[in-house]
């Protein structure tokens, strides 16, 4: 995808750099505090490099450390970075008719970058898949832009958290400054009342399910808020012309 | 056979591997196979809502919880901050400001107060 120079020169391709340079410093900070975390927990520079650049998702990194740590068996490791990531399982839903025309190891390539703010700038920007060649050059193109900027400020971070390890004490919290991020692409997401409703009802049932193991408390809000407001669009019709 | 601090060995590199793959799986899962079909109704409707919730579900617990419990004093740097990159989105409707606003509130009491 990067490869391609017709891509790199695409004005949509500078709209993605330009849409994602506000998230750098948020992912770079999280990149930061979770290459600083990995060392910090026992894991060798050479196992931290791996997984900063070979994983590539800071929640299921974050969620794996410990179990590594502790020896856990790979399964159960490999399913708690599963049940972390499933919110991907669901944008991959969303994403599938804006890539299926490419080839598998193109599509293999785009998803795989494909975090979760690249996923909400994208599918701002682009809220309908195009069957107009021309408009599905310019979106992968945007795709390209912004995911290739995160994924590079994220491997940077982690590498510099690594490198800095015993520079850096856990104790400034600078991890914080990722979810601030998430925080202010949450706020952005809030365009209608069902979405807020939405955003509400998923993070008390969150805090709520929180003893659940695996993280399954992420997946069991966002299923309580979706069918909550899939219920609440039907009792009220109006709602849906203004949420497309 | 836990892990010795420091030391790599092939046992953890294996997982870091199978812990990437999974990752392309689950950002893959539904355009791996291009057989083709379609998204009931009510699955595309319920795309509108997932996104922020998941996000939401994410981040409550973040700021609110020290190691599964709710905060029980008011005390703490991380409320006073996503408050305020809250408030700086609205402000200025930038994700970088909430950043920045964010930071400012939650570095001073947090290093400062230790909050």
């Amino acid at each position: 995808m990067f490869l391609r120079r017709a891509l790199r020169e695409h004005p949509d391709f500078a709209q993605g750099l330009r849409d994602t340079w506000p998230q750098v410093p948020g992912v770079a900070a999280w990149g930061l505090m979770t290459g600083v975390a990995m060392v910090k927990s026992g894991m060798s520079v050479v196992e931290a490099l791996a997984m900063a650049m070979l994983v590539f998702a800071g929640s299921s990194q974050l969620a794996a450390i410990p179990l590594l740590v502790a020896g856990a068996p790979m399964w159960i490791i490999l399913a708690t970075g599963f049940c972390v990531n499933l919110r991907f399982v669901v944008f991959s839903l969303h994403l599938r008719p804006y890539l299926m025309h490419l080839p598998l190891w193109e599509r293999l390539v785009h998803g795989y970058l494909t975090a979760d703010m690249s996923y909400v700038l994208f599918t701002r920007r682009f809220p309908h898949p195009s069957a107009d060649p021309a408009q599905r050059i310019a979106q992968e193109a945007y795709l390209a832009g912004n995911c290739g900027l995160n994924w590079f400020s994220w491997v940077i971070a982690s590498v510099v958290g690594v490198a800095l390890t015993n520079a850096i004490p856990t104790s400034w919290g600078l991890g914080f400054a990722g979810i601030l991020c998430l925080v202010g692409i949450l706020c952005s997401l809030a365009s209608t009342r069902l979405r807020l409703v939405a955003a509400s009802v998923a993070a008390v049932a969150a805090v709520l399910t929180y003893a659940l193991p695996l993280k399954l408390n992420i997946i069991a809000a966002i299923a309580v808020a979706v069918l909550l407001c899939l219920s609440l669009e039907k009792l009220r019709p109006d709602n849906k012309k203004v949420a497309t | 056979m836990s892990h010795e601090p420091g030391v790599t060995d092939l046992w953890t590199m294996v997982t870091i591997v199978g812990l990437a793959c999974v990752t392309v799986i689950a950002r893959c899962f539904f355009f791996i196979s291009n057989r083709s079909w379609n998204l009931p109704h009510w699955a595309q409707r319920g795309l509108q809502y997932a996104p922020i919730a998941a996000l939401a579900a994410v981040v409550l617990p973040e700021v609110v919880m020290t190691n599964g419990h709710l905060v029980a004093t008011w005390a703490d740097a991380r409320l006073f901050g996503a408050a305020a990159g809250a408030l700086g989105f609205y402000w200025k409707r930038d994700v970088l400001i909430t950043i920045v606003v964010g930071m400012a509130v939650y570095l001073p009491l947090h290093i400062g107060l230790g909050w």
